[in-house]
């Protein structure tokens, strides 16, 4: 139990955690190592390169040149992606879907993980079974009920424009919602069952009913998985594409992600336009990402069932 | 430090199960509106994954033996068995290019991506200077949408003005040949999910027990039979986890295709049958459900072996 714990991050491999019996002095070896990895990460990170090194530059220039020169830099691209893609509208969008959506998966899943972690019913498995394995199935293969359902769901015009859960922010917030608590509900119920018991019978004996014990013992020691599992909700509901492609029919609702597919016609003939609305899209997970990578990489490990 | 709980070596049981039985009586002693809260915390989630995940799951399969095009009522009269299973089978074109295309893509990310992954795991667990480094940018990919991922390898699979003919001098349309696109398409895929690969490798090596390997060297084991006899072996949990989610995400595979082509001319793939079968005015309900249905199968097996994997250590 404690060696799993206390064991450091994949984020942060820290160099003191190396046995000294592995670490080696400076070789040949280790040489042709280091110029293998950084050939293989200059490759790897080459298409995004190309992309930002391009979304500087002017069309005229590059049309003239091609796209293999050097010069013709502007910022010109990005203001003009920005206006021509509505992207103002679209990031909102994406907004009012990614944070409700990440607060609900994060109350729902971690009231499910603290009954299961703290009580011991004989359903307890097959109800983390149930909620684990919703988050695998392919969410194309529920496309047909959750289409129909939603067109057949009325609500008031004030909720939605379209009159029903189809075309409205609210079906979407809900289907992500119930996608992600899955997962969630695993990774916070192993979480959940490494804080020991006796805290739990103190609660008891000082008579903090079980919603204080969720709330005010379980949540605040929950911080570091719950940061870790916002991290990873809020770049994957940002980027989901499936579902907003498919429920959503007014292009002005679409999230960034998937309005990327309209603007493609405006921006198909401009690849320099192309690249810097690329750029602007990928902004947001890629801050999250440079400012929370540790939360990232631990929270995917946490699960190792998404990607 | 306390902020990794790997399910694979989750808690161990032994604690757990000395703390059974005081569980019990807990349960016992819970007041009335205690065990009002904790029938609203169970209910109100399960409402949510059931009511929005496996019940649409059991009315793909339902529908799959209906002709319902999806104006009226369901009818008793509409349920005509195995129907859809033979005409999807026999009669629609798309269905066996797309199980081809979904076997393809699950070949590569298993052959290729993944002991590419892993290499590049083995490689970055030496703790060398700069490493962090490196991982970061093989896993920078795994940050964008797939969707995005299309855009920006668009510019340079594009037949005009894509990077790779400006440099070799070719006319080929990657994303729009039905010789090429496939590859294009999986070149861009691979690209992420090598780094993703790696990242559950690398999580997996931290965990493996130095001494381990100490041993295997003081016995003079080379770096390479130490990894294969010893290293992977122990390993086998994250083994199984990486091959069910490359199963189950070459199966869902989705977003790049719809990006390039809409998933056609080339590209198809069961998940963009389905939704082409649905989405607009199609309404071939019956019929995308038997492919839903399909895809159901397919990965109810995968997940099962998952479980299996993620829920031992609560067995007993």
């Amino acid at each position: 139990m404690t060696a799993v714990a206390d064991r450091p991050t994949a984020a942060a491999p820290a160099p003191t955690s190396a046995p000294a019996g592995r670490r080696k002095k400076v070789t040949t070896g280790r040489r042709v190592l280091h110029v293998f990895l950084i050939v293989v990460a200059l490759v790897w990170l080459f298409p995004v390169l190309w992309a930002l090194y391009n979304s500087f530059r002017d069309y005229a220039y590059t049309s003239t040149h091609g796209y293999a020169s050097f010069g013709g830099f502007t910022l010109r691209n990005f203001t003009n992606a920005w206006n021509q893609g509505d992207f103002a509208r679209h990031f909102l969008n994406s907004a009012i879907v990614t944070i409700p959506a990440v607060v609900a998966t994060l109350v729902l899943s971690s009231m499910v993980a603290f009954v299961v972690a703290r009580f011991n019913f004989t359903f307890n498995l097959a109800l983390l079974g149930m909620f684990t394995a919703a988050n695998l199935l392919p969410p194309q293969a529920l496309l047909i009920p959750i289409y129909r359902l939603f067109r057949s769901i009325q609500v008031p015009f004030w909720v939605s424009s379209s009159g029903t859960l189809l075309d409205s922010f609210w079906g979407l917030i809900l289907i992500n919602t119930a996608f992600q608590t899955g997962f969630c509900a695993f990774v916070l119920s192993n979480y959940m069952k490494t804080i020991p018991m006796e805290l739990y019978e103190a609660a008891d004996v000082d008579g903090a009913s079980v919603l204080r014990q969720w709330w005010q013992l379980t949540l605040p020691l929950c911080r570091p998985p719950l940061a870790a599992l916002a991290t990873l909700l809020v770049t994957w509901i940002y980027n989901e594409f499936f579902w907003a492609t498919v429920l959503l029919q007014s292009g002005d609702k679409f999230p960034i992600t998937s309005s990327l597919n309209n603007l493609r016609g405006q921006f198909f003939t401009d690849y320099n336009l192309l690249s810097a609305g690329s750029v602007l899209v990928a902004l947001p997970t890629l801050i999250v990402f440079f400012a929370l990578q540790k939360q990232f990489v631990s929270g995917l490990t946490l699960g190792t069932t998404k990607g | 430090m306390v902020d990794t709980a790997v399910p694979l070596t989750a808690p161990a049981d032994s604690t757990r199960s000395t703390n059974r039985p005081e569980r019990k009586r807990k349960v016992r002693r819970l007041t009335g509106r205690d065990k009002l809260t904790v029938a609203f915390m169970v209910v109100v989630p399960s409402i949510v994954v059931l009511g929005l995940i496996w019940l649409p799951a059991i009315a793909s399969v339902v529908l799959s033996f209906t002709r319902w095009n999806g104006i009226g009522t369901l009818q008793g009269s509409d349920f005509i068995g195995g129907e859809n299973y033979v005409n999807v089978t026999t009669i629609y074109p798309p269905f066996w290019p797309a199980i081809q295309h979904n076997l393809i893509w699950l070949a590569v990310m298993f052959f290729v991506a993944t002991p590419i992954g892993m290499f590049l795991a083995v490689l970055l667990d030496k703790e060398m200077r700069g490493g962090r480094i490196y991982q970061t940018a093989l896993f920078l990919p795994v940050v964008l949408s797939l969707a995005l991922i299309g855009f920006i390898w668009q510019l340079i699979f594009s037949r005009d003005q894509g990077l790779l003919n400006a440099v070799t001098g070719s006319q080929i349309d990657w994303f729009g040949d039905q010789k090429y696109n496939l590859w294009a398409a999986l070149v861009a895929t691979t690209w992420r999910q090598v780094g993703y690969i790696m990242l559950l490798y690398l999580a997996g090596l931290k965990a493996v027990d130095a001494s381990l390997r100490e041993a295997a060297a003081i016995d003079g084991a080379t770096e390479g039979q130490a990894f294969f006899r010893v290293v992977l072996p122990v390993l086998r949990p994250i083994n199984i986890i990486v091959l069910v989610v490359t199963f189950i995400e070459s199966l869902r595979a989705f977003d790049l295709v719809w990006i390039i082509n809409k998933g056609r001319n080339g590209l198809e793939l069961i998940s963009t049958l389905v939704t082409q079968n649905v989405v607009g005015e199609a309404s071939r309900i019956g019929f995308g459900s038997a492919l839903a249905t399909f895809m159901l199968v397919i990965s109810s097996i995968f997940i099962a072996l998952y479980l299996r994997v993620v829920m031992k250590g609560d067995e007993r």
